[in-house]
């Protein structure tokens, strides 16, 4: 009972703010409502007894990137940008195809419905120890060369964003 | 009656509550202690009239912070002006109570605790970003911004100084962390022939940068920022600012003591015959010597009133001093009593390091932070884990 109030209100949360964050006018009102969406997106972690992810979720995602968007919206110029109008003319075309897109996957989803099965809800698994020392079993034992490849590709983001950004090193 | 006390809710919920209602006055009494101990540093006496030797005077300072009229810059940003500080409080709070006070008393214990805790710290950077924003002022906005540049850098050499201790304790959760050094029979400070040291150093150099503390106190540089992020903030507000900086110097002052200095455990908490002298004989000493020393200063108060009120307090130190020697008290309040002793003597170290260095410019604690605290963070994560793993398979 606890638990599925706690997943309506995460759920909630993470919807409003998702679709807050595309709807207000002011920038960093957006990017608030982007950090309690993503809040809410941890908060179901936490309840899919992910805690590591929810930890994580926080301090890279609020705690991180979200006080770099800040940062970036304080320094340009807002005025600017809240001035500009935001509701343009093409939402209806917007609506339009986003609209369409919907009823086509409810068509296929209704024709194709007997054959769409869900996979039943998986059982989380208590290896031994905690979360933190599954997710560091599977991340360096079981898929260590394609995790190192994903970091590699950080690196060469990286390396080129310094590149862009210094005409001279 | 007896199963009441059983329940697994109570200590949480007590813990919880002391956590809300004594911190506030432990923060008091904190920036007291930095009012006297810089004064002292500087050869003044500090504040001396409210009350004996001036015991009152964040009280009354506080008194006068909830009376002060509370404003809002006209062009501000309302709501946000207004939630800010609640963030920054409510995050610095929230990282309390994943702290060990002892092996009994503590709100809860996740898998993830110290996690927990890096979390609410770079949280509680927005209620600053954000306040520095809201107010419409140029002050606060480069105060704000700084403190995000300042603190995003300084979370990465704390966050890599982590990994260090918790490679020792092989687990995030902050009673295991404790447990750990228990079973090794020596603080994570001087394990692995000492060179523990090294993150134990970065820990505390970007700790003091977290806590937006002199010397990194850029944020909210008096001399070129007026009072930086908080400029706009007066009354009750600016004092939820300064109560929430204070907590979350507790906290993280906590985290330094429990991964680094063994937590609630005593000095050499495997040497059994060292339990009695050091369990019973440290409070004594320490509150029996405050009482002392009050009793000492009744002489020298100006008026009556504040002579009984210090023989007051000297009478109750000494008080704690005999219930500490009760058994059925000292085993609980022992690790509580190590745990605090310990954090103090950090948070003196904090107030210390704030008489002692001048404040840094904001391109050389960008230098300090990227180029060197970083490098040899991880320099020392290599070192203590292949000092480390050869000391396992040895």
């Amino acid at each position: 009972m606890t638990e599925t109030v706690f997943f309506y209100c995460f759920a909630a949360l993470a919807v409003a703010g998702a679709i807050l964050t595309v709807t207000m006018r002011n920038a960093v009102h957006c990017a608030i409502s982007l950090i309690a969406s993503l809040g809410g997106v941890a908060g179901l972690y936490l309840m899919l007894h992910a805690e590591f992810l929810f930890a994580v979720q926080i301090v890279l995602y609020i705690g991180g990137i979200m006080v770099l968007f800040l940062f970036v919206i304080m320094l340009v110029n807002l005025e600017a940008a809240a001035r500009e109008r935001q509701f343009h003319r093409s939402w209806v075309g917007g609506l339009l195809c986003a609209g369409g897109t919907g009823a086509m996957l409810a068509w296929f989803w209704l024709r194709g419905a007997g054959t769409l099965r869900l996979p039943p809800a998986v059982q989380p698994t208590p290896r031994e120890g905690g979360n933190v020392e599954s997710l560091a079993m599977v991340l360096f034992r079981d898929y260590l060369v394609p995790f190192e490849l994903a970091s590699l590709l950080l690196l060469v983001a990286i390396v080129g964003g310094v590149m862009m950004a210094k005409k001279r090193i | 009656m007896s199963e009441w006390f059983s329940q697994p809710w109570l200590i949480p919920l007590i813990v919880g509550a002391c956590i809300l209602l004594l911190s506030p006055l432990a923060v008091a009494f904190t920036v007291l202690l930095e009012r006297k101990v810089l004064a002292d540093m500087q050869a003044r006496l500090g504040p001396m009239r409210v009350g004996p030797q001036g015991l009152l005077q964040t009280i009354a300072d506080a008194v006068k912070l909830l009376m002060k009229e509370d404003t809002v810059p006209a062009e501000a940003n309302r709501i946000l002006f207004r939630l800010s500080p609640v963030v920054t409080f409510f995050t610095a709070a929230t990282a309390l109570t994943v702290i060990p006070f002892s092996g009994r008393f503590q709100v809860t214990d996740t898998n993830v605790a110290l996690l927990v805790i890096t979390a609410m710290s770079s949280v509680g950077i927005l209620g600053i970003i954000l306040g520095g924003w809201s107010s419409n002022s140029h002050y606060s906005l480069l105060g704000g911004l700084r403190s995000g540049a300042q603190l995003i850098s300084y979370e990465v050499a704390l966050g890599l100084s982590l990994v260090c201790g918790v490679m020792m304790a092989n687990t995030l959760s902050m009673q295991g962390i404790v447990q750990a050094q228990m079973e090794r029979g020596v603080w994570f400070a001087f394990d692995n022939f000492g060179l523990m040291l090294i993150p134990t150093m970065i820990f505390l150099i970007a700790s003091v940068a977290e806590t937006n503390r002199a010397p990194f106190d850029l944020p909210e540089a008096e001399s070129e920022l007026v009072a930086g992020f908080h400029t706009e903030y007066s009354g009750f507000r600016w004092g939820v600012y300064m109560l929430s900086e204070y907590i979350s110097m507790f906290a993280i002052g906590s985290v330094l003591v429990t991964l680094f200095f063994g937590g609630w455990l005593r000095p050499f908490p495997n040497v059994a015959w060292l339990e009695i002298p050091f369990n019973y004989g440290a409070p004594v000493v320490i509150f029996g010597g405050f009482g002392l020393l009050c009793f000492y200063l009744t002489r020298k108060q100006p008026i009556r009133g504040y002579a009984l009120g210090l023989a007051g307090v000297g009478a109750l130190l000494w008080v704690a001093a005999l219930v500490f020697l009760i058994p059925a008290f000292n085993r609980e309040a022992a690790p509580v009593f190590w745990w605090a002793l310990k954090l103090v003597t950090v948070l003196y170290l904090f107030i210390w390091l704030r008489g002692t260095f001048p404040r840094y410019r904001y391109d050389q604690l960008m230098n300090v932070g990227w180029k060197v605290l970083i490098p040899t963070a991880l320099g020392a994560i290599l070192l203590n884990a292949v000092v480390g793993m050869a000391r396992a398979a040895r």
